[in-house]
């Protein structure tokens, strides 16, 4: 769970730092999104670098989505018997929402890579580049929701996450546990922020 | 109900027995009955008088059973001990919280606690490896094989050594001790929403991997403590807090980052549970 969230984690910042990029201009945005597919080129051939990205990716979303199902089971198994009376005292909301959350934010993915990678589901189509996907499909009023609604419960999802992925590889104490747990939610919120600010821009036609 | 209260508190001063005027709280209590093991179970009410706010909440139960009992019905099965806190014996669920409103054991909460008039629901601890024996009384056995399984030193008996002889920075010695004050009441497992026995674990791992004479066995220890829970079908860690919200020590959560900080070392270290 710990190690695959951050490896998914790594590339949640390089994406977001990636995304600035539109604010640079058409041209600098398409290409970033050239030269993402082009890295090593010519000494590999074209996508290798983006393959790899690909493939670890995947292995970390199956290993989490794994790691998660099986805690889920396990916790239905540990306690059959639910009470008739629970009052939570420590949970936080993003902790409740862990499973649900990442099983969204799943669905999102998915939703997102046909949007904006494939194309198949944008308005600007399959053909456009990738700039003029963004704009499209931002300047829906719905799908910049469907984007805010999923990145707030993605950044609960890493303000939980941050904290217990610090604990499961045994680097949290007493001493430190306030200062992770702040860590936890500043950093969810400047990459949220950050994530954020792109759809936000489009809508209210700064970048067009 | 108020004016009654009011007029009681007023009176005190000078009524003949002011005790008289403290046995003043009736409550609803809504308590899980369950014949045995093989019982399918219920919530039952039940109503309770002359209730002193001074009572602890084992003796309000008393008080029930003598009721129950004047009636000729089977009275409420519940663990206590020592009624001072430190067996680990008691622990109902209250409410919805491990051992109810105050981070404390069931002996040491008070009915001043709770208003005349409430409804208080009392539920055993529920989870699979804690199998209900009757009505709130549940068989915690599976904590003592998790103890078992490597919660031990192995030490040659025979006079106690001199204590200076091994020193024990204060640090340790505070942490290790902390985390000793766990009495095993299963608080921990009943508050989790995985029903998670991790908190207990890490603290019997903490206890004796922070001193000098746990070091031999504390690779072993870990992994077969770690591997004993899973065994008992207690669910996983998802590091929430509400155990240590819920606990009447007061045992850290940063004890289950210590005995994941122990886990990778071992395994990494090439141990193994024993199976």
């Amino acid at each position: 769970m710990a190690v695959s969230g951050i490896v998914m984690l790594l590339y949640l910042i390089a994406h977001m730092i990636g995304n600035l990029k539109i604010f640079a201009g058409r041209e600098s945005f398409n290409g970033y999104s050239e030269w993402i597919r082009t890295i090593g080129e010519p000494a590999v051939p074209a996508q290798t670098t983006l393959t790899i990205i690909r493939i670890v990716l995947l292995v970390a979303v199956v290993a989490h989505f794994w790691a998660a199902v099986s805690l889920w089971r396990q916790a239905k198994q540990a306690r059959p018997q639910r009470y008739v009376t629970k009052k939570p005292v420590a949970q936080s909301y993003a902790s409740r929402t862990m499973r649900w959350g990442g099983v969204i934010v799943g669905l999102f993915i998915v939703y997102h890579i046909l949007d904006l990678t494939v194309g198949a589901v944008n308005p600007a189509g399959t053909d456009a580049s990738p700039y003029d996907r963004a704009v499209a499909g931002f300047s829906n009023p719905f799908v910049t929701a469907v984007y805010v609604i999923a990145l707030i419960l993605l950044g609960m999802h890493l303000r939980h996450g941050i904290w217990s992925a610090t604990q499961t590889l045994g680097q949290s104490n007493k001493r430190r546990e306030k200062t992770v747990n702040l860590f936890a939610l500043v950093f969810s919120v400047v990459l949220i922020g950050g994530f954020l600010i792109v759809p936000f821009s489009v809508l209210f036609g700064l970048v067009d | 109900m108020t004016a009654t209260r009011e007029g009681a508190t007023f009176a005190s001063g000078t009524a003949a027995d002011p005790a008289m005027a403290k046995h003043d709280m009736t409550l609803t209590l809504r308590v899980w009955r369950q014949k045995g093991p093989a019982d399918k179970g219920r919530m039952v009410s039940y109503t309770v008088t002359d209730i002193s706010p001074d009572m602890s909440f084992l003796e309000m139960l008393d008080v029930l059973n003598e009721q129950l009992i004047q009636a000729g019905d089977d009275p409420v099965a519940f663990d206590h001990d020592c009624r001072e806190g430190i067996c680990g014996m008691c622990g109902v669920m209250i409410n919805g919280q491990a051992h109810g409103p105050e981070q404390t054991t069931t002996c040491q909460l008070h009915m001043r606690k709770f208003s005349d008039g409430d409804t208080i629901d009392v539920e055993p601890w529920r989870a699979s490896a804690f199998p209900v024996i009757k009505d709130l009384a549940v068989d915690r056995r599976a904590l003592d094989r998790i103890i078992q399984a490597g919660g031990y030193i192995s030490a040659p008996t025979g006079t106690a050594p001199e204590a200076h002889s091994v020193l024990v920075p204060k640090k340790d010695a505070d942490a290790a001790f902390d985390a000793a004050t766990c009495i095993g009441c299963g608080a921990c497992v009943a508050a989790c929403p995985n029903a998670s026995s991790m908190l207990f674990t890490a603290a019997k791992v903490s206890h004796l991997g922070l001193m000098p004479q746990g070091q031999p066995e504390r690779n072993d220890r870990v992994v077969n403590m770690v591997a004993q829970q899973d065994r008992e079908g207690f669910g996983g860690c998802t590091n929430i807090g509400e155990c240590s919200a819920a606990c009447p020590k007061g045992i850290s959560m940063e004890n289950i980052s210590r005995l994941n900080h122990d886990l990778l070392g071992a395994l990494r270290a090439g141990a193994r549970p024993k199976s």
